[in-house]
């Protein structure tokens, strides 16, 4: 089974040779492993990328594949985002104030010591109580566990309202979207108990170790590429095959599919609740990267970038969501960080920091009209894999009839 | 000897020269003379009946003798013994006026003369003696002056003079109000209950805030612990430890009013044990093991038990103290006759606030509503007519806003600066809207999830030009003088105009909106294109056209409404997607590809998101946060919306 699916996806076997290539070169030019020819900042922000290609990935399944144009995902990105901080702060403000307490004259107690820690995480918010939904913080298997269940069982309530209901195209985006900003807005508010617009912060710290950020951030390298790897497979497997097929006819006419008798809400909210939780692994390897997460980050506009990679990549293939979110995201650093040399017009200069995102939206517009398939598409000129001419009038009185043009041919 | 006399008497004659020789035997001269000891004295516990005989006395001059009185103005002549009012015109130098008529005597030296200096008690007496006269100016801009003062800071002394003024008051308007400022201070400093109870009793149901900050603190009660209900005073409620209030703080009252010792704390216990650490032991407890409550305990009894800490009251102990002891509020007003009739007046005043706040919060849900329908009914063309979703709908509306600004800093007139921003604000984003649907949208016809992304291209596209241009602050969009302020119907219920005049905006737009899809040909090509394309085109309907006024009209009534908004909200980059989610909430809701169900979804939005916010004032992002989630819900029952196209209108 195995033998046969990798071989009839050659392009699984050409990423995971690239990406271990990458991740080998990038390793050996590092400051901890290697040639110290790569700062440490840019491994993190390679290693961050690698994250965002995995969300991509979760939004190319659940968009490019099953026609669920989600603006909720990069939500589900933050949430596992925020499951995996509550242990990483709680851990550590733990050994902060273990060691502040141990030259006190008499040991504390268990509860002295949580009381010490809740005072430490929330005084920033006024309070020092710990809320509910940090009730299993103390604990790394357990929150890992929450990675997974809060994004997962979210999507799970949401997609089955949405999809019970028949909201399809853009109904389903605007109400995803809605949810994006609902659940921003609700994290923004002190009393949702995880420090309101504070966010978490210091994440970039694992507890207990004591190696350098250089190595840290090697490690995470790593563990960002494997679980890019395994992702890809996984999703891989997950659209070839009988299950893919169902998927897809999904997204070219739903109706026939329900007709055929296959439960399409199933489908859908099984690809919708599966994104969900790959994009919210993405998060947990992502914000202990970055070091520190706010409800900013969950704001609905970050979705709609998710969206804007996937679609300069190419939709509907995985290597094109991959593609377009290392791209765009890695060129976005590049201006937004004001490397990029500013452009002198004789009556205005164009500064890239302020000119970029006017630059990124005009390109996407372009790429959405003249390109549809992305960057991806690119591919398919090499392999000769074209699309049929369908300019010209149609023969029949359905969208999916023969155009005048293949009618010729 | 003799050049010396000479000089003095010289001047002697250059200050003593008066203009106006000094009446000695005036009435007022006369009064001031009797009560002369007194004034000397200047003693604020024997005073009382000076002031009291010059305001009495019906003398025209009175308030004069009052009035400079208390500005440390009146000085006495040593020699005569008589009283006159003075400038300072340097260190020694007088100028001095009778009181009698007010004229002036003469520049003297100020050798002779006995500044009066009456301390603050005395002046807040002479104050109040000056009330009657202020109440009684013969100008009525004084006498309102007067009663806002007393309004302010009234007390008992001013209440009879208050009394006594309403009699000869002229304006019938100025009369109203010294007779309700009467009532309201009787409420505070009426001679028996009863006359307090009956000035209550005239305020049933009246909404100012002046009568429910005198009614309140007659109601102001104070917690207290007993082993009984005390006697003689005025009991507001018994507490009953666990319901109103908790059984810690019911403890910590006993222990603040020296009831009940109080209870051993954690920090306590950890503290005293630190104190008494012996080697590694405490109390026989190794100092090691004590990161443990119980291990705590133990070392503490053996210390209690060595006589080194104090027994502390155990949880058996508190349940007794509490179950020993009754909890009551007293009220600090001791008639309860009083407290009754405050109370009860209170309640029906109550009612009615609420019963206005109510109302007021039903104008400002409408106020809400209208400027969400304001926001999308441009959306609901170009969505609900067209279903073509324009993720920069926010971004015309931003434009539009800034449209205004820049007219504004061309025409710096505001009225006529809005009334050309309103149709300019039209025409720039009628172009935009047409140049968008020409170069993106119409390629894009088939594709509606391709168009809401283009769309947002464009959308970050303008919002950082935006901000390229206009930088990030806010920029001020000044609404006209006329618009200032606010429509107010009484203490709890007021409106600002602004928002009136977005409201009838709103109903303008709803008119015209209606006029153009059903009395003109664009609509009803419009509906005609959209129904079925080619059977309109082969009506001889050109599509492309329809399309892009249609879609052009849209993105025009967006800047409109962005003026408007522009108007209250500061104009940003982000003002467009700050509205854009609500806009699209609205159409949804309401029902796409029909006005009233935009108007409906506009409504019930505001009145949702007031309605949440009243259970929860503080906090703004809660009532969005709740109502978003009340949306998605809705959207399960009524997937369509409120008002549902039916049949082959409704599309896919």
């Amino acid at each position: 089974m195995s033998r046969t699916f990798l071989v009839r996806n050659p392009s699984i076997l050409v990423f995971l040779a690239l990406l271990a290539v990458f991740t080998i070169a990038v390793t050996l030019m590092s400051e901890a492993f290697g040639a110290s020819l790569i700062s440490t900042s840019f491994i993190k922000t390679l290693g961050k990328t690698l994250c965002l290609c995995l969300v991509a990935l979760a939004m190319d399944l659940v968009w490019g594949y099953c026609g669920i144009l989600s603006l909720g995902h990069f939500a589900f990105f933050g949430l596992g985002g925020y499951m995996i901080g509550m242990w990483l702060m709680y851990a550590r403000t733990e050994l902060i104030v273990a060691e502040s307490m141990s030259n006190a004259a008499i040991p504390p107690t268990d509860q002295e010591v949580v009381d010490a820690i809740g005072t430490q995480i929330f005084g920033v918010v006024g309070s020092s109580d710990f809320p509910p939904i940090w009730a299993f913080a103390h604990s790394l298997p357990l929150q890992l566990l929450m990675v997974l269940l809060v994004p997962g069982l979210l999507a799970l309530v949401f997609g089955w309202l949405a999809f019970r209901s028949r909201v399809t195209g853009v109904y389903l985006s605007i109400l995803t979207q809605a949810m994006t900003l609902a659940l921003s807005l609700y994290l923004f508010q002190n009393e949702s108990g995880l420090r309101g617009n504070n966010g978490l912060s210091g994440l970039q710290n694992l507890p207990g170790v004591t190696a350098s950020q250089a190595v840290v951030s090697v490690w995470f390298l790593w563990a960002s590429a494997l679980a890019l790897a395994i992702g890809y497979v996984v999703c891989a497997w997950v659209v070839s095959g009988k299950f893919g097929s169902v998927v897809r006819g999904i997204r070219d006419d739903e109706a026939r599919v329900r007709f055929l008798g296959y439960s399409v809400e199933g489908y859908k909210l099984f690809i919708f609740t599966f994104t969900a939780i790959i994009a919210a692994i993405a998060g947990a390897l992502y914000y202990p990267q970055a070091g520190i997460i706010n409800p900013g980050e969950i704001a609905p506009i970050a979705s709609i970038y998710l969206a804007v990679w996937v679609a300069i990549g190419g939709r509907g293939r995985l290597y094109g969501a991959v593609i377009g979110a290392a791209l765009v995201s890695l060129i976005s650093t590049w201006f937004t960080g004001g490397l990029v040399p500013s452009l002198p017009l004789g009556f205005y200069t164009v500064d890239w920091v302020d000119w970029w995102l006017v630059l990124l939206g005009l390109s996407f517009v372009l790429v959405t009209l003249f390109a549809p398939k992305g960057i991806g598409g690119l591919v398919d000129i090499v392999t000769g894999r074209l699309t049929p001419n369908r300019h010209g009038a149609d023969y029949g009185p359905d969208k999916g009839s023969l155009m005048e043009e293949e009618g010729r041919k | 000897m003799i050049s010396r006399f000479l000089s003095a008497a010289a001047l002697v004659l250059a200050f003593a020269a008066p203009g106006h020789a000094q009446d000695a035997d005036a009435p007022i001269q006369q009064l001031l003379q009797e009560h002369s000891e007194i004034i000397q004295d200047s003693s604020r516990r024997t005073i009382g009946p000076a002031i009291d005989a010059i305001r009495d006395s019906g003398l025209p001059e009175a308030q004069l003798v009052l009035e400079r009185w208390a500005a440390r103005e009146m000085w006495l002549d040593e020699e005569t013994g008589l009283f006159v009012y003075a400038e300072e015109i340097d260190r020694d130098t007088l100028r001095i006026f009778d009181f009698a008529t007010a004229e002036e005597i003469g520049e003297v030296s100020d050798e002779n003369y006995d500044q009066l200096k009456p301390n603050s008690g005395i002046r807040g007496m002479i104050g109040s003696a000056l009330v009657k006269f202020q109440l009684s100016d013969p100008d009525p801009a004084a006498r309102i002056d007067a009663l806002d003062s007393l309004a302010r800071n009234g007390n008992e002394s001013h209440l009879p003079v208050l009394r006594a003024s309403i009699e000869d008051e002229t304006d019938p308007e100025i009369k109203t109000r010294k007779e309700r400022l009467e009532r309201l201070l009787t409420i505070s400093f009426g001679a028996t209950p009863e006359a307090r109870i009956e000035a209550m009793d005239a305020f049933r149901g009246d909404l100012s805030v002046d009568v429910r900050a005198k009614l309140n603190p007659i109601l102001a009660t104070r917690t207290s612990a007993g082993t009984a209900l005390p006697d003689g005073v005025n009991i507001a409620r018994e507490l009953e430890p666990g319901e109103d209030l908790t059984e810690v703080e019911a403890y910590e009252l006993l222990v603040s009013e020296g009831l009940a010792p109080a209870r051993l704390t954690d920090d306590m216990q950890r503290r005293t044990l630190q104190d008494n650490i012996d080697g590694d032991n405490v109390g026989g407890v190794p100092v090691a093991s004590l990161s443990s409550p119980e291990a705590r305990d133990r070392a503490y009894a053996a210390l209690v038990e060595a006589g080194l800490a104090e027994a502390a009251a155990t949880n058996a102990e508190v349940a007794q103290a509490i179950d020993d002891h009754v909890f009551y509020e007293t009220y600090l007003e001791p008639n309860q006759a009083v407290t009754d009739a405050a109370e009860d007046v209170l309640n029906s005043i109550e009612l009615s606030v609420s019963l206005n706040q109510f109302f007021d919060l039903s104008l400002d849900a409408l106020s809400l509503a209208s400027i969400y329908f304001l926001a999308a009914i441009g959306l609901a063309i170009t969505f609900g007519v067209m279903r073509v979703i324009n993720m920069a709908h926010g971004e015309f509306i931003m434009m539009g806003a800034y449209t205004g600004y820049v007219i504004q800093q061309i025409i710096p007139n505001y009225t006529v600066s809005i009334l050309v921003a309103i149709p300019v604000a039209f025409a720039v984003t009628f172009g935009a809207g047409v140049a968008m649907e020409r170069l993106v949208i119409r390629h894009l016809y088939s594709r509606p999830l391709e168009t809401l992304l283009a769309t947002f291209g464009i959308s970050i596209a303008l919002q950082q030009l935006a901000k390229n241009i206009f930088g990030t602050q806010a920029r001020p969009l000044t609404s006209p003088g006329w618009l200032d302020g606010a429509w107010i119907l009484n203490d709890v219920v007021s409106i600002s105009y602004i928002r009136i005049a977005i409201f009838v905006l709103a109903l303008c737009f709803l008119g015209i909106f209606l006029f153009i899809m059903k009395k003109t040909r664009l609509g009803l090509e419009t509906r005609a294109v959209t129904q079925n394309p080619k059977m309109a085109a082969s009506m001889g309907i050109n599509p492309d056209k329809v399309n892009m006024m249609t879609f052009g009209l849209g993105s025009g009534i967006a800047g409109i409404a962005g003026v408007a908004i522009g108007l209250y909200a500061k104009v940003t980059s982000e003002l467009g997607a700050d509205y854009i989610v609500q806009s699209f909430m609205t159409v949804v809701v309401g029902g796409v590809g029909n006005i009233w169900g935009t108007l409906l979804g506009a409504t019930m939005i505001g009145f949702l998101q007031k309605g949440i916010e009243w259970f929860n004032p503080s906090n703004t992002l809660a009532a969005q946060t709740y109502m978003i989630v009340f949306i998605i819900i809705f959207i399960q029952f009524r997937p369509r919306g409120i008002i549902a196209l039916k049949g082959r209108a409704a599309g896919d």
